[in-house]
Order: structure tokens, then C-alpha cells, then sequence
């Protein structure tokens, strides 16, 4: 008897919990099905894989965050590179912060309309990491990677305009 | 019949939280954040411009917050400095405002002061204005000076490349170390290594800091000579 009430009292205890993640679970479900509503979190590691490719399309990888406004400026001219060029994969790693997704990260792309890949990189050590992405980069953003299977070329700084990148894109995918 | 009702029911709410606590913990990818990477560089800030280690780093004469005009020399019987580039907005500035408080407090009596400047200052942004300046050196209660670095004389000669970025001078103002304060912006319980501080205590000793550059993600100094 005694044993049956505690476990009665351990299952209610469990309840509100339980309500509490099924409700919160099933609110991030059916956001997935809009488009660049899934933000998943990566760190380094599980990043890595995602800064080479075996195929020869163009590729741009590009880190920023909401919080640098020269990566804020840039945002536009990868969008209209990628309207203009379809089959381009655009991934931007966002390095802001994992408690802004949904207040702030997820309000700020709808309003400017960003529909290409969005991760965040949360991965707080930066020292270990940034050289292994690129010596040459200093930790300072807008960084841009642009890669196919056989070529790469890094960028420690904003494009212009347009022609600003594509000039970069056409230097550095040299023989497809 | 009723206790196996009961035992059934604590065993599902039970399972149930065990497992949507589980794949929550899948949401976050990867390993434990910080972790023990060599946080060796390969490289200096040659490509960049600015100061390598060895190099005399210049003095100047700011602006403070206080209104007076700043130098180095002004500090009397400094055994060193810890020169800072920050500003006012960067959340990573910010994030490390009490740090550099904490760090002033503990070595300034000890003779390395922290000196911050702020290369972003711009009369025409009202956010890093020497106005705004002022006004945030007052709210955070800074120990240190707070300079303005107007019409960026002083950032691009030491290489300052964001916000915050710290240059570690000796007695004779030779640049010893050059990076980030630690290796966690956002949350300085999690800190794993003081980089700035295992670099001061390596010079109280004589000795060379190691490593003695690093990298951290921050906001771009906003260069008038891009």
C-alpha cells in the first residue's frame, strides 16, 4: 500500500513535466514543415563535413550573425546570387546565439525574406577551430568559403556587390 | 489489478520523460562545449598587417572618457599593459566588460593595467559616439580608461581586427601577446583557459607567454582602411 502510493505520487510528479516537453515537443514539429524553420546546432566537429563536397557545384559557405552589420549588408547579394543561380548550395553559418533562435535569429530571416540553409555554430572555444577552417582567418566576419570537389577560396571580408562575387566565384571554380 | 494500473502509468510517464529528455539532449549536436584543442596559432598577423610579437608597440594620446588626454607613459612604474581593442555594442565587447573589470582589479595594483579603446568610434553612429562612450564607461562602472580612437589612428597600426582584441605589452611596450582574453565569450563560468591572464603571470615570472596568439570569433573593427 505504502509502496503504491509513493509510485502514485512519483507519477504525478512526473506529469506536468511530461505535458511540459510533449506540448514544447510537437509546437517545434509542425514548424518544420515551413521552410528554413529547422535552425539545428552544430558545433565544430559536426560542421566539418559540411565545408567540403565530392560534387563540382558551386558551393558558398559563409559565417555571420545578426549582430555584424557588414555580414547584414552582404546577406542580400548571396540571396540574388542564389535566385540568379539555382543549382548553387548556399549554406549560411550563423554565429549567433543558440537562445536567440527562436526570438530573434528565426524573425530576423523571415523579414528579410533569406530562404538558403541556416545553421548555427555554437561552438565556444573558437581558438581550436578557426585555423582549421582557414589559417589565414583572423576570427573576424563576414568569412566566405567558396568550394566545389576541386577548387576553394576563402574571404576575410564582405563582397561589394554582386559582381563582387560572382568575379570571385568565376576565379576560383576554374574548370567546370 | 489497481497497483499494476498504477505501476503501469508511473513506468510510461516515467519512460515518456526519460525519452523526450533524450532527444532533446540529440537537438544539441556534439561533443561538451570549450574542450582541450591546441590553442597553438600557426600564424601571425603578417597578411593583416599591424604588430607581430617582438614588435614595440606604439604609445599614443587618446581621448579618455573622462575627458583627459591618455598615453601610455602615463602610467607610472607600469610593468606592462594590456591593451584592448573593444567598443560599445559588440555582444562579444560586451560579454566581456566585467571580465576586463575583474582583470583590471587583480593586475593593475600589480602594474599591467587594462587601457581599452574603442576603434569604432563615430560621431555619426550614435552608439559609438564618445557621448555613448561615456555613458556606458559610467553604467558599467570601468576601472580602466575608456579611449577613442577617432579617426582610427591607433587600430590599424597595432592590427586590431575586431572587438575585442587584446594586445599584451611589456615594460618596454614590446608586444608579447596578441588575442582573445579566454577561450569562452559567452560564459565565463565555463572558461577553461585565461589566456590573458596565464600571459601576464608568464611575464611576472620573465617568461615568454605561451601561446602567446590566439583567435576568437568577434565583431569586425569597423576599418576606415579596407
Amino acid at each position: 500500500m505504502k509502496l503504491q502510493k509513493s509510485i502514485l505520487l512519483l507519477a504525478v510528479s512526473f506529469l506536468p513535466l511530461c505535458y511540459g516537453f510533449i506540448t514544447e515537443n510537437s509546437e517545434l514539429e509542425s514548424t518544420y514543415l515551413s521552410s528554413n524553420e529547422d535552425i539545428p546546432i552544430y558545433n565544430f566537429e559536426s560542421l566539418k563535413p559540411l565545408l567540403n563536397t565530392n560534387s563540382d557545384k558551386v558551393h558558398i559557405v559563409n559565417f555571420w550573425a545578426m549582430w555584424c552589420a557588414p555580414c547584414v549588408k552582404e546577406l542580400p547579394i548571396l540571396k540574388e546570387y542564389e535566385a540568379n543561380n539555382p543549382n548553387v548550395e548556399i549554406l549560411l553559418v550563423s554565429l549567433d546565439f543558440p537562445e536567440n533562435i527562436e526570438t530573434k535569429l528565426k524573425p530576423f530571416l523571415k523579414k528579410k525574406g533569406i530562404t538558403s540553409k541556416v545553421v548555427l555554430l555554437d561552438d565556444p572555444d573558437a581558438n581550436s577551430w578557426i585555423d582549421k577552417i582557414d589559417p589565414n582567418w583572423s576570427g573576424a566576419i563576414p568569412f566566405t568559403i567558396i568550394f566545389n570537389n576541386k577548387n576553394r577560396s576563402y574571404h576575410e571580408r564582405a563582397f561589394a556587390n554582386l559582381q563582387d562575387l560572382e568575379n570571385e566565384i568565376n576565379k576560383t571554380i576554374k574548370d567546370n | 489489478m489497481k497497483t499494476n494500473n498504477v505501476f503501469f502509468t508511473a513506468i510510461l510517464m516515467a519512460s515518456s520523460f526519460l525519452i523526450t529528455v533524450g532527444s532533446y539532449a540529440q537537438d544539441r549536436k556534439g561533443p561538451p562545449r570549450g574542450g582541450g584543442h591546441n590553442p597553438e596559432q600557426t600564424k601571425t598577423l603578417e597578411e593583416i598587417g599591424g604588430y607581430k610579437i617582438g614588435d614595440v608597440a606604439t604609445d599614443f594620446k587618446l581621448k579618455n572618457v573622462n575627458g583627459n588626454m591618455f598615453s601610455l607613459s602615463d602610467i607610472k612604474n607600469a610593468k606592462g599593459y594590456i591593451v584592448v581593442f573593444t567598443c560599445n555594442e559588440c555582444p562579444f565587447a560586451k560579454m566581456y566588460e566585467n571580465r576586463l573589470i575583474a582583470l583590471h582589479n587583480e593586475y593593475a595594483p600589480k602594474g599591467y593595467s587594462v587601457i581599452a579603446i574603442n576603434p569604432n568610434v563615430s560621431e555619426s553612429n550614435q552608439n559609438e559616439s564618445y557621448g555613448a562612450m561615456q555613458k556606458r564607461a559610467k553604467e558599467k562602472g570601468f576601472t580602466f580608461v575608456y579611449l577613442a580612437d577617432e579617426g582610427q589612428k591607433i587600430a590599424p597600426q597595432y592590427g586590431a581586427v575586431r572587438t575585442p582584441h587584446v594586445f599584451i605589452l611589456d615594460k618596454e611596450r614590446k608586444v608579447q601577446y596578441i588575442g582573445t582574453i579566454d577561450d569562452n565569450a559567452r560564459s565565463a563560468e565555463d572558461v577553461k583557459v585565461k589566456y590573458v591572464e596565464n600571459a601576464i603571470k608568464a611575464l611576472e615570472k620573465d617568461e615568454k607567454p605561451n601561446p602567446s596568439f590566439t583567435k576568437a570569433i568577434g565583431c569586425p573593427v569597423k576599418l576606415a582602411y579596407n
